[in-house]
């Protein structure tokens, strides 16, 4: 999902910058105000940053026969809100363009968009929503972040779309979405296995963070917790 | 106790990433096989006309350097998760020795 550094017209570049800096903004104030509020999260937060820090660097095959690397960014949502993440992402990437020249700067505003701000955005939704009609924890946070991840590529696909609709948006879009969407399915699947293990392993250690982050409901009884306090 | 859901989660992760490789075995870059889709989509974008206007700042030399750097990546991340979450690992042991 990384847009290659000069690889959208400059006044993409800066339509995609406007469209990310409000949100990537109100993300650091949210940052602010969870830290301050409730110190022990921080690690937490490290730790979601942490995850995209090692998925968004893992590229792996697919049997597309190409490959491509998963995002990461569906444990931040889950647990700190799109917002939060858009503050994450923006962070890889800037590691990723100017040390690895993947993605770029003048591409920064697109690639946090899909990355940082749709495809939080949308894991955050289906959270809330399977959470909502009482799926369980492992299928809601599996979701989350297999359609965090590939609404990422999907994002992308059309952001490219937009800005080369050659010789038609719709011609493009088949053609991007080929590239980037189709490759995408078995990793963003792997992504949410991956999600499930590291979220159940928060929830078994640290319940009480993920209760003051208003992840799960303070009256949900935790087996585990229980277990942890009896012996 | 060793729990069996993480395993098997993990195990099934293995088996997703390492089912392409055995369905292409033997088919490597050249015959264009696992490119990267980030460098499809440039690709495909060159191959309209259209020239990028910027280039990166720097890029690394050589594979060996890219691949350094994107290791260093992963390995940040993963000592801080294994950091953290061997902290936490540590406190629930603690907490549960207290209340035997």
């Amino acid at each position: 999902m990384h847009i290659a550094e000069g690889f959208l017209p400059w006044q993409w570049c800066l339509f995609w910058y406007i469209m990310a800096l409000p949100v990537i903004a109100y993300g650091v104030i949210q940052i602010k105000k969870v830290t301050e509020e409730h110190p022990e999260s921080k690690p937490l937060l490290a730790v979601s940053g942490a995850f995209i820090f090692i998925l968004s660097s893992l590229k792996l095959p697919s049997v597309t026969g190409s490959s491509s690397h998963p995002t990461g960014t569906g444990l931040g949502a889950v647990l700190f809100g799109p917002a939060a993440v858009s503050v994450l992402a923006a962070i890889v990437l800037v590691f990723q363009a100017l040390l690895l020249a993947h993605g770029g700067i003048t591409t920064l505003g697109a690639n946090d968009f899909s990355m940082g701000i749709i495809g939080p955005f949308a894991a955050w939704l289906i959270w809330k929503g399977t959470r909502k009609i009482g799926w369980s924890t492992s299928i809601a946070i599996f979701l989350a972040a297999v359609m965090g991840d590939w609404l990422t590529y999907v994002t992308t696909a059309i952001q490219l779309s937009l800005a080369f609709p050659i010789p038609t948006f719709e011609a493009a879009f088949v053609k991007f979405i080929a590239i980037y969407a189709y490759t995408q399915v078995p990793l963003a699947i792997a992504e949410g296995i991956l999600t499930v293990v590291i979220f159940d392993y928060i929830m078994k250690l640290r319940p009480d963070i993920l209760r003051t982050l208003k992840v799960i409901e303070p009256e949900e009884p935790n087996k585990n917790l229980t277990r942890l306090f009896n012996g | 106790m060793v729990e069996k859901k993480p395993i098997i989660l993990l195990a099934l992760v293995i088996i997703i990433v390492a089912f392409p490789l055995a369905i292409y075995n033997g088919k490597g870059e050249s015959l264009g096989y696992f490119t990267g889709s980030d460098d499809q989509g440039p690709a495909y974008i060159t191959s309209t006309g259209y020239v990028p206007w910027f280039h990166s700042i720097w890029t690394p030399p050589s594979p060996e350097i890219e691949s350094l750097l994107f290791t260093v990546q992963s390995a940040i991340g993963a000592i801080i998760i294994g950091f953290i979450l061997g902290y936490y690992k540590g406190q629930a042991s603690e907490r549960k020795k207290e209340n035997q």
